[in-house]
């Protein structure tokens, strides 16, 4: 059952669309196909997950675009939150 | 596609027929209150200001008194005033003029012998008025006469999965049809401005939408102050969202994908027939929905994942919410569920759809929820502390 969405092929977050319990599988779409992996905590509706392993100090990423840094090591199917992700103000005048 | 609505004497076309009393400051706001309490078809507010403000401060007072003033869906309004504030009676009725010919009268407390007496003669003139607009008639109009403010509040992530986009379809469907959307928050572009300005129209828009929000943060820094403190607040954090940047993201999409036409400040007047355009107005709801409404927006619809209540005294405020437990907990406050966006069980297509024609039968008269609650908090934005 799909209980997870991503917005963007490019994300390495999933948005949980149904409460999630540790050890459950996480089911969701990116480009047509379902993807799964496990839970390794509860997440709540609505909350995030990392979709993949996730560097400290490597951008979080929904949208497609930047949300914030890992401010630690997440693991694919953990909860990605205020506890593990910091908001950097990006120059994106200077990027564009 | 069209709505029924009252045409008024400036040529703009209001979809509700109310006769303001207007507070030119907080030391008349009590008496309006009473004025308006006595005048069924009268509507006034709380305005925190008027007086004792500097240049810059009072310019966005101004603006949303003459903004309400203006805004097609009064009939008329009847200014009260001290008598001694910074917004002196004869500055509000030249900016009110500035913007429309409409009906018009004042009633300073100081000169006409205080409370009760301003409080006889404004209830007269209120009552008259009020006569006046109830013989106008309904006439059918296209949607292109309609401004349309867009709001987010009580953000959660369901408000960037599924409300925020429902609403941008609806403006992209408003556009289409020759009307304007107004996208508002600044403090909600914050590391999501580079996507808008690469929709911008002209080149000048391009740095008008990187200068607003480069000015805020700048603004907020001069007090010592870091616009991360309180937003996200801890109702977003708790439904999920984590960063100013992701609730950014999606903030952005009540814009719909439409070219950025035009980039206006705080409460100016809103050209109609414009398209999608910004208004520089603070996160804060209540300040930023009575900038839109200042400028013109006859209906406005705010996204809320937590469930805001918030309305506003002069344009009915629809409420919508992609998560699908506050529909169900707040549906008194909610008049439009887009939760099914996210559960497959409707499109985008069919929920922008749905939305527009709520949005044209509130133009054309329905009640939201808020208005049926009798909702009418409202906030004017502030650059500093009062002198």
């Amino acid at each position: 059952m799909r209980n997870a969405m991503i917005i963007d092929a490019k994300d390495n977050v999933a948005v949980a669309i149904e409460a999630i319990a540790k050890g459950d599988t996480v089911t969701y779409t990116c480009g047509g196909e379902d993807v799964s992996l496990t839970a390794l905590e509860d997440i709540t509706i609505y909350h995030k997950l990392a979709t993949r392993d996730i560097a400290k100090g490597e951008p979080v990423v929904k949208y497609g675009e930047h949300i914030g840094i890992a401010s630690s090591d997440i693991k694919a199917g953990e909860h990605v939150h205020v506890h593990n992700v910091e908001g950097h103000r990006e120059n994106l005048e200077a990027k564009e | 596609m069209t709505f029924y609505g009252y045409k008024r004497p400036d040529g703009r076309v209001g979809v509700r027929n109310k006769v303001l009393i207007l507070p030119a400051s907080v030391c008349a706001s009590d008496t309006t209150r009473i004025i308006a309490q006595q005048v069924v078809g009268s509507v006034t507010f709380n305005n925190q200001q008027g007086c004792s403000q500097v240049a810059s401060d009072q310019q966005l007072t101004m603006d949303v008194m003459a903004g309400y003033a203006a805004n097609p869906n009064i009939y008329g309004t009847v200014v009260v005033s001290l008598g001694c504030e910074n917004c002196q009676m004869d500055l509000v009725v030249k900016a009110i003029q500035e913007r429309t010919n409409k009906p018009l009268k004042q009633v300073i407390i100081q000169e006409v012998g205080g409370t009760l007496k301003a409080v006889d003669i404004a209830v007269r003139y209120a009552k008259e008025m009020v006569a006046e607009a109830s013989l106008l008639q309904k006439e059918e109009f296209p949607i292109s006469e309609l401004i349309v403010g867009t709001e987010c509040g009580g953000s959660d992530p369901t408000s960037g999965l599924a409300a925020n986009p429902v609403i941008g379809e609806m403006c992209d469907r408003i556009v289409a049809g020759g009307g304007t959307a107004i996208l508002s928050e600044t403090t909600e572009f914050i590391g999501a401005e580079h996507i808008l300005a690469r929709r911008a129209a002209t080149p000048e828009v391009h740095d008008r939408i990187f200068e607003i929000v480069h000015r805020y943060e700048a603004a907020l820094r001069l007090v010592g102050e870091e616009v991360r403190e309180g937003n996200p607040s801890p109702g977003n954090k708790a439904g999920g969202i984590t960063t100013l940047e992701e609730k950014s993201l999606g903030c952005i999409h009540k814009g719909g994908h439409s070219p950025v036409n035009a980039v206006y400040d705080y409460g100016k007047q809103v050209e109609s027939k414009q398209g999608l355009v910004i208004m520089d107005t603070p996160g804060n709801d209540p300040s930023s929905v009575a900038a839109m409404v200042a400028g013109g927006a006859q209906v406005v619809v705010f996204s809320s994942g937590r469930g805001s209540p918030t309305g506003n005294p002069i344009a009915p405020v629809i409420k919508i919410t992609g998560n699908k437990l506050t529909f169900a907990k707040m549906e008194d406050n909610i008049d439009f569920n887009a939760a099914p966006l996210i559960y497959g069980e409707k499109t985008l297509e069919e929920l922008g759809d749905d939305l527009l024609n709520m949005v044209v039968e509130t133009a054309c008269g329905k009640q939201t929820k808020a208005e049926s609650l009798g909702f009418t908090e409202m906030a004017i934005a502030r650059v500093c502390n009062y002198v």
